[in-house]
C-alpha cells in the first residue's frame, strides 16, 4: 500500500455518525478537535462526514437536554462547518423533542440551509408519542433519523433519558415510511439485545460506530439484519471506526455488500443529492 | 492492501475460523509481540473461536511475531491451577509463537511452586487479577507475588478490565483494577516489571506521574483502550511518556485485533515511526 493511500481503502466511505465541536462548547481545543477529525478522516478516506453538534456540548445546557437557544446555535455551527468544508461535511439537524413546536420549527429552518438528516439524542425516551410530530417533520422532508441508543436499557443512567433498541423499534413501527439509524452498536450496553430487538423492523439500520470493538459484534449484527441494514460510522473515536472498517473485510460480504455498508446503504436512505459525487441509490 | 480479504466468505464458512477482526495488516512493519491475548471462553458472553491455532493465524495476518497468552476462564476460577495446566498443554504445539502467561493467585496454597512451574515451562510473565480476588490496594500478597516475579525474572501482568463497564452482565460486578493498585505494587520496591493492559489515558497518566522515575521505568502499558483522533490521546501519551512506556496488546479474542493497529496508523508520521521502531524490538 502506498503511504498516501487511504487507510480505509479507495472506495467511497460515508461516516453516518460524526460529531464536531463549536466555539461555544466550553472546550478551548474545539477547533483542534475538528481539525483532527477532518485530518483523520482524510487519512482513513472518509468521503463524507455526516455530523451533528449537540447544542453547547454541556456548556450552557446539558448535552442531551439542550435548550432551544443552544439547539439553534449548535445547528448553526454545524451548518457553518458544512459550508466551510462543503466537499466532505454534511449536517444533521439536532433537536430536543421536549419542546416539540420549537423542534419542528428548527427542522424546518435547517433543511433549506442544508441539513440532510435528523439527530435525536436522549432528551426523551423514543417510544413516547411526543416524538411523533418531530418524526413527521423528518418524513415530510425525507430525512433519516439518527437516534442515540443505549444498547439494552436495564436501569436509569444519569444525564440522559435513554432509549434502547426495543424502544426504537416501537417508534420505527409507528413510522414505517421513515428510516431510523440506530446509533453506535459499539457505543455502550449490550448490543446482542439490540440485534434481537430490531431484527424484524426493516426501517431500522444499525450504525457500527462507537468505541466498542468486541470480536463477534459485527458478525452478529450482519446475521441479525443483513448487509443492507448496516451503515459504517465512527462516532467520536476514529481509530475504532477504522478497526471495524478493516474487520468488515472478514465478515463474509461480497464487494457490492461491502460497498453498501461503506456508503451505498446510506446513500439509499438520505435525501437524493445529499452526497454530491456519489450516485443516488434507489431503494429496491 | 489492508482492505483485502484474507479469508474468503466461503473459506470462512468452511473453516468456521474467520471472524470479523481477522484481516491482514498488509505491509505494516512487524510487531514483536502481542502481550495481551487469551485462549478459552468468557463467562459473560460468547466469543468466537478462542483457540490457539486461530490465534496463530491471526498473528500472522496482523504481522505480529509472537504472543503472550493467558487462559481466560482461569481469571474467574477460585483456583487457577487447572486452567494453567490446560493453557500449557494447549500452547505446547505452538511453542516459539505462543508463550504461556499463567495466572498465579498469591496466598493460594502452593502459589510459589505454581509460579516456578510456569517459569520453568517458558512463561515470560505471570497474570494476576487483584480485582477478581478481592485484593485491595496495597495487599501484601500482591507485593509478595511481585517479589516472586522479580526473583524469577518474569513480568507481572495486570488487566484493568475485560469489557466496557456499560455492557457487563448483571452478575459481573467486580470493579475495574484501580490505578492505586498499580501504584502500590510499583512503589513496593520489588523490582518487578509490571505490564498493565486495557487501561485508559487517565489511568496511565495517574500511574506514570504518580511514581518516581525509577519506579515508572518498570511499568509499561498496552494502548488497547486509548483513543486516537480526534481526541488524539495516544499521540499525547507518546509525546509525554515516550514510546518506551508502551507495549502492543490487542485483547484477542475479546476485542478486534485491528484496534491497536488502527491507532498506530493514525498517529502523526514521526510518532508512528518511533512507536513502530520500539514495538518491533
Amino acid at each position: 500500500m502506498s503511504p498516501d493511500a487511504p487507510l480505509g481503502g479507495t472506495g467511497p466511505l460515508i461516516d453516518v455518525h460524526a460529531h464536531f465541536f463549536q466555539a461555544g462548547c466550553g472546550r478551548h481545543d474545539w477547533d483542534a478537535l475538528n481539525t483532527s477529525r477532518l485530518r483523520g478522516g482524510a487519512r482513513i478516506g472518509i468521503t463524507w462526514h455526516v455530523a451533528s453538534v449537540l447544542g453547547s456540548w454541556g456548556a450552557t445546557s446539558p448535552v442531551y437536554f439542550q435548550s432551544p437557544r443552544d439547539t439553534a446555535a449548535g445547528n448553526d455551527a454545524m451548518l457553518a462547518l458544512q459550508r466551510g468544508h462543503a466537499g466532505v461535511v454534511r449536517s444533521y439537524v439536532a433537536v430536543n423533542p421536549n419542546d416539540t413546536a420549537a423542534a419542528c420549527i428548527e427542522i424546518d429552518r435547517c433543511v433549506p440551509l442544508g441539513a440532510v438528516g435528523l439527530k435525536l439524542a436522549a432528551a426523551r425516551r423514543c417510544d413516547d408519542p411526543l416524538l411523533d410530530p418531530v418524526i413527521e417533520r423528518a418524513r415530510h422532508h425525507g430525512l433519516p433519523v439518527l437516534h442515540h441508543i443505549w444498547q439494552h436499557r436495564t436501569r436509569h443512567w444519569p444525564s440522559q433519558d435513554i432509549s434502547d433498541g426495543a424502544d426504537l423499534a416501537v417508534l420505527a413501527q409507528r413510522h414505517p415510511a421513515v428510516s431510523f439509524i440506530l446509533a453506535h452498536i459499539g457505543g455502550g450496553g449490550d448490543y446482542a439485545h439490540t440485534f434481537a430487538a430490531v431484527r424484524d423492523v426493516p426501517n431500522i439500520f444499525l450504525d457500527l460506530s462507537g468505541s466498542g470493538t468486541d470480536r463477534g459484534m459485527l458478525d452478529d449484527a450482519l446475521q441479525a439484519v443483513g448487509p443492507r441494514r448496516l451503515l459504517w460510522g465512527a462516532d467520536i473515536t476514529l481509530c475504532t471506526g477504522l478497526a471495524k472498517l478493516w474487520a468488515l473485510e472478514a465478515v463474509g460480504l461480497d464487494d457490492a455488500q461491502l460497498a453498501g455498508v461503506r456508503w451505498a446503504n446510506a446513500a439509499r436512505i438520505f435525501p437524493s443529492g445529499a452526497f454530491p459525487g456519489l450516485p443516488d441509490v434507489p431503494d429496491a | 492492501m489492508p482492505n483485502e480479504p484474507v479469508i474468503t466468505a466461503a473459506a470462512a464458512s468452511h473453516t468456521g475460523a474467520a471472524q470479523a477482526g481477522d484481516t491482514q495488516a498488509g505491509d505494516t512493519p512487524r510487531i514483536a509481540r502481542d502481550v495481551n491475548t487469551f485462549i478459552g471462553g468468557y463467562p459473560w458472553r460468547h466469543i468466537p473461536h478462542p483457540e490457539p491455532d486461530v490465534l496463530v493465524r491471526v498473528l500472522a495476518r496482523e504481522g505480529v511475531r509472537s504472543a503472550w497468552v493467558g487462559h481466560l476462564p482461569s481469571a474467574f476460577h477460585r483456583d487457577p491451577s487447572h486452567g494453567n495446566a490446560q493453557l500449557l498443554a494447549a500452547l505446547e504445539p505452538h511453542r516459539g509463537t505462543l508463550h504461556p502467561v499463567p495466572a498465579v493467585r498469591p496466598g493460594w496454597p502452593g502459589w510459589r511452586s505454581a509460579l516456578r512451574d510456569g517459569v520453568a515451562r517458558g512463561a515470560p510473565a505471570i497474570r494476576a487479577y487483584p480485582q477478581l480476588w478481592n485484593m485491595g490496594v496495597g495487599d501484601a500478597q500482591l507485593v509478595r507475588l511481585a517479589e516472586g516475579c522479580a526473583e524469577e525474572g518474569v513480568a507481572l501482568l495486570l488487566t484493568t478490565r475485560f469489557e466496557d463497564l456499560r455492557q457487563r452482565h448483571v452478575l459481573d460486578t467486580a470493579a475495574d483494577l484501580s490505578a492505586a493498585h498499580v501504584r502500590a505494587i510499583a512503589r513496593a520496591g520489588t523490582g518487578a516489571r509490571l505490564v498493565v493492559t486495557a487501561a485508559g489515558r487517565e489511568f496511565i497518566e495517574e500511574v506514570h506521574w504518580g511514581l518516581t522515575p525509577a519506579e515508572r521505568a518498570l511499568v509499561t502499558y498496552d494502548f488497547s483502550w486509548v483513543w486516537g483522533p480526534p481526541t488524539d490521546e495516544l499521540a499525547s501519551l507518546v509525546r509525554t511518556l515516550g514510546p518506551e512506556a508502551f507495549v502492543y496488546g490487542t485483547m484477542w479474542p475479546l476485542r478486534l485485533t485491528q484496534g491497536p493497529r488502527a491507532n498506530l496508523e493514525l498517529l502523526p508520521d514521526a510518532l508512528r515511526a518511533s512507536m513502530l521502531a520500539h514495538l518491533a524490538m
